[in-house]
């Protein structure tokens, strides 16, 4: 599979760790990655919350450079990227007069004909079956509680992705890969996103709620596949634990940790080293359910930022 | 040469302050074959119509038109003076110079000009009518009432009890229907049951009534006063002519735990079963999909323990013929499927909620079997998930109604209703127990209505918060609902044992398909059109097939029960007579010059063509030709307007005089 790969802001900077470990995955599921050349901002929060042409013309110039490289997919491992794109894309297909104007603009001819994929949708797209059969460690002591947030599934009418108040697509690849997953309450809840910088108690009431009930449903890690949600839940949780004075302990895998862990990969390969949380056991391979729990790894040098 | 005598109303100054109806008569009198003009101040009072008759018989006049109002307003009016002069009525027309004139135009002599113009039409056309005669139709005194939910057995008792003959096909195996179901009504909190179940013992005593449990309308043909019927029992597997409904059979069956529709899956009934104690017919059904026998030929014990040899293994559905001359519908409502699955395209469901998921988010129907005293907990408050006493209950209206994002739009109109009655009777069962509300605008117009929802909230302490809920959850076996409060503008968070959905109220399944067989129109809703929203409300399309509760639009049941008595009054006018009278203008195909290549029949919104063959006396096949059924056509002229043949014309409106008329404007 050849897909055009948007990275944004996140990827190549805070979250660059969720890069390495999508990019070991998907290089041994023979998935070939072509970042696009050029590409700038996906506009995110701030420009559809000022302008509303600009919130269409950013992507639609990251949409324009991957169909010039003749890309029918492509893979914006951010959800809050995806869903720019997606919303663009829509209203460009909706849109001749728009469409035609934003090819203006952008200097570029926006199509809107190829099509934007989550990394939930890459792993499906490669198939559970293949997914299966590429495991070589599997998930026997993950009992994951997986984290959709707010912007995966939702607003139903652009992500046209799996059911948007109950998905299942992250714990089937999770199921696939023998780990067990539970049904909580918080999946599509939002983490607080980027209130973290704006009005951290938000983030840290929002996020505080979240890793409690996954705990309370017997997780033993959250699995995330946002960026976004994973500074919140892992780099805010000590913060979240001071300010609530208790303990989660709680490791926030992205999906790619995961099934990179399953595909046999060590975790330093995955980057997971550098999460802030670290499980005292990070290759759940085998038969070793560590009652150890998690533990801390100390802040600051060893950690990203 | 015509005889037409042409009549200029004034209507007051109606007429007379635009047009110069002076002028006008004196136009008017010199058009060919116009024997004699007037006009007078209102031609519909009685001088007025004596002016008229007066001149049809001393001018010997053989046609009359007359310039005033709308045909809609006074033709009947006009058509019956002329009678009485001894003319054929339809041999009167109108030129209606006040609507499409005299009131929309402002300038005098331009509107003058134009009335002479309207009236130069109506003479043209009145100088080719000839007489035509009403149509007799033969009426078969019997009705059919499709449904047997309260609105059917209204109209059922209202017809069978003015001496006419019933015939009553209910889709389930007992009538009763939602109503059968429900706790207590409101808003005087009655049991539904104490009211319901003596009207439907009647239904099934009446000497007039034929009820037909368990079966469904299969095919109509026919035409008002002469609607063939086919009925389509289905297999039963007792035969209730035999069967005294001792109880032996439902006791011994070991399959006890089905779920039981009539609960709404709250309870559990055996593969043999009546669906309630009080059913009409109170004999049983047997279940083919979870009966042991009928699966893989095994148990076999009710047959045994049957005394009067009534179950038969090898029944199959019949299809049984009835004639009948006019029919009501009465099929009622289902609710709106609030998961996920939707059977219906543009519908969607509510994923937030959990219905479904949680077993203690529920639907009102549910909810009222659990409060019923004949319900699966003989009216004890068990919640399903665990039976235990809820000690707070979350009630959300307008669940599906008023959301155009899940695809209906339109106001279930009950459920803010028997939503305060749930709180209300929920606090009467547990009193130190906390009913919370969530609406959107509390709709209580009705007798007693608002101040029943008083009640609710200022005695029974029900809380409401006027706003949405977002999400439900469970946290450790409590529901955790999350909503908004709207008017205090904050998010409200509850704890709740139970979550009872107020869900949108649909046409009943299969209503579409049965408006086809019987040729009535139906909204985007699937909900049935009535032929004129105030002032045919119970009427339809097609003649002689009348609509009432809630297949119609969502309704409560003092509404549906009004609706069903008004039906009945309908079907009793139709019975009235002997012979059913219509308008003689209908479509009249030319048989000699029909190429019998039935565009008409297809094209015909009425089914009124059908395909007919011409032989000599001696039986001798001369040629096959369309014919209209001079009971069902309506005039509308389509089958003329498609006729590549021109043999179709409509008699009263006949291409000639149309012709003629627009020949004699350019």
């Amino acid at each position: 599979m050849n897909l055009a790969y948007y990275p944004g802001c996140a990827l190549h900077g805070s979250s660059n760790d969720y890069e390495q470990s999508l990019r070991a995955c998907l290089e041994t599921l023979d998935v070939q990655l072509k970042e696009i050349d050029d590409w700038i901002c996906c506009g995110a929060t701030a420009a559809h919350s000022l302008n509303q042409k600009l919130a269409i013309a950013l992507p639609a110039r990251n949409l324009a450079l991957a169909e010039d490289e003749g890309y029918q997919q492509m893979l914006a491992p951010c959800p809050m990227c995806s869903m720019q794109l997606l919303k663009a894309r829509k209203a460009l297909v909706e849109d001749e007069a728009l469409r035609r104007r934003m090819s203006e603009i952008v200097e570029l001819e926006v199509r809107g004909d190829t099509q934007v994929l989550n990394l939930i949708q890459v792993f499906e797209a490669i198939g559970l079956d293949r997914l299966k059969a590429a495991v070589k460690a599997p998930l026997g002591s993950i009992c994951a509680a997986c984290y959709y947030g707010c912007l995966l599934t939702r607003p139903a009418s652009v992500a046209e992705f799996d059911d948007c108040e109950q998905p299942r697509s992250m714990e089937k690849i999770l199921e696939a890969l023998g780990g067990k997953t539970v049904d909580w309450n918080y999946r599509t809840e939002c983490c607080g996103a980027g209130m973290t910088m704006a009005n951290e108690q938000t983030v840290l009431d929002l996020s505080h709620k979240i890793l409690s009930n996954a705990a309370a449903h017997g997780a033993n890690c959250l699995v995330v596949a946002c960026p976004m949600c994973h500074v919140n839940l892992d780099m805010k949780q000590p913060a979240i634990e001071r300010h609530y004075g208790v303990r989660h302990e709680m490791p926030i895998y992205y999906l790619s940790d995961v099934v990179g862990l399953a595909l046999g990969f060590k975790p330093e390969a995955l980057g997971i080293d550098r999460h802030f949380v670290c499980s005292a056991d990070p290759a759940p391979g085998g038969v070793s359910t560590s009652d150890a729990g998690p533990a801390r790894r100390g802040t600051g040098a060893t950690g990203k930022v | 040469m015509s005889r037409i005598g042409v009549f200029i109303c004034w209507c007051g100054e109606n007429i007379a302050r635009t047009v110069d109806v002076e002028e006008a008569t004196k136009q008017v009198a010199q058009f060919p074959g116009v024997r004699c003009a007037l006009n007078y101040k209102y031609m519909c009072s009685d001088p007025g119509q004596t002016l008229v008759r007066d001149k049809i018989a001393s001018e010997r006049l053989d046609s009359v038109v007359v310039a005033s109002c709308s045909p809609h307003m006074h033709l009947r009016t006009f058509r019956n003076a002329a009678a009485l002069a001894g003319l054929n009525p339809y041999r009167v027309e109108m030129a209606n110079i006040r609507e499409q004139c005299s009131w929309v135009h402002p300038d005098r002599t331009q509107a003058t000009a134009k009335a002479v113009q309207l009236i130069r039409l109506s003479v043209e056309k009145a100088r080719r009518d000839h007489e035509l005669q009403p149509i007799r139709v033969p009426v078969t005194r019997r009705a059919l009432v499709i449904g047997g939910g309260v609105a059917g057995i209204q109209a059922a008792l209202d017809i069978a009890n003015s001496g006419y003959e019933v015939v009553m096909v209910e889709r389930e195996p007992s009538i009763g229907g939602k109503m059968a179901g429900l706790s207590e009504t409101f808003p005087t909190l009655d049991c539904s049951q104490c009211i319901l179940t003596p009207r439907m013992v009647e239904v099934g005593q009446h000497p007039n009534i034929r009820l037909y449990s368990y079966s469904e309308v299969e095919a109509v043909s026919g035409y008002v006063g002469n609607f063939n019927v086919t009925i389509r029992q289905k297999a039963r597997y007792v035969d209730i002519s035999k069967c005294t409904g001792c109880g032996e059979c439902w006791n011994v069956c070991p399959l006890k735990r089905n779920r039981s529709e009539f609960d709404y899956g709250m309870g559990f009934r055996p593969a043999i079963y009546v669906p309630f104690p009080q059913a009409v017919p109170a004999r049983p059904v047997i279940d083919p999909k979870t009966c042991a026998k009928l699966i893989r030929n095994g148990c076999g014990l009710c047959i045994k323990k049957c005394k009067a040899e009534a179950i038969n293994f090898k029944d199959q559905d019949k299809l049984v013929e009835e004639k009948v001359g006019a029919v009501v519908i009465a099929t009622g409502y289902k609710l709106y499927n609030i998961g996920k699955t939707q059977d219906r395209p543009g519908l969607e469901g509510y994923g937030e909620y959990g219905y479904g998921k949680y077993k203690d988010v529920i639907d009102s129907l549910q909810f009222e079997r659990l409060m019923s005293a004949s319900g699966p907990t003989v009216g004890e408050l068990k919640r399903p998930s665990d039976g235990a006493l809820p000690n707070s209950v979350v009630f959300i209206s307008c669940v599906g109604s008023r959301d155009n994002a899940k695809g209906l739009a339109y106001c279930s109109k009950i459920c803010c209703m028997y939503t305060a009655k749930h709180a209300m009777l929920y606090k009467h069962k547990v009193h130190d127990g906390q009913a919370h509300v969530f609406y959107m605008d509390i709709r209580a117009g009705g007798k007693g209505y608002e101040e029943f929802v008083r009640r609710a909230i200022e005695q029974d302490g029900a809380k409401y918060y006027r706003g949405r809920v977002s999400k439900i959850t469970e946290e450790n076996g409590k529901l955790i609902v999350r909503g908004a409060d709207t008017l205090a503008g904050e998010p409200v968070t509850i704890e709740a044992d139970m979550v009872v959905l107020a869900a949108a109220m649909r046409p009943a399944d299969g209503v579409e398909q049965l408006a086809q067989k019987l040729n009535v129109g139906y909204d985007e809703y699937g909900f049935l059109l009535e032929s004129h929203p105030k002032l045919r409300p119970v009427e339809t399309s097609a003649a002689g097939v009348y609509i009432c509760g809630a297949c119609q639009a969502p309704k409560d049941i003092p509404e549906s029960v009004a609706q069903a008595s008004a039906a009945a009054s309908k079907v009793l006018i139709t019975f009235s007579a002997s012979e059913l009278t219509r308008e003689p203008e209908i479509a009249k195909i030319n048989e000699e010059t029909c190429a019998a290549c039935f565009t008409c029949l297809h094209a015909c919104p009425y089914h009124a063509i059908e395909q007919a063959e011409i032989r000599t006396p001696r039986g001798v096949f001369v040629k096959r030709t369309a014919r209209v059924n001079p009971g069902l056509c309506m005039g509308c002229g389509t089958c003329v307007a498609v006729c590549p043949s021109k043999s179709a014309d409509l008699e009263g409106f006949t291409e000639q005089q149309i012709y003629s008329m627009v020949e004699s404007l350019v």
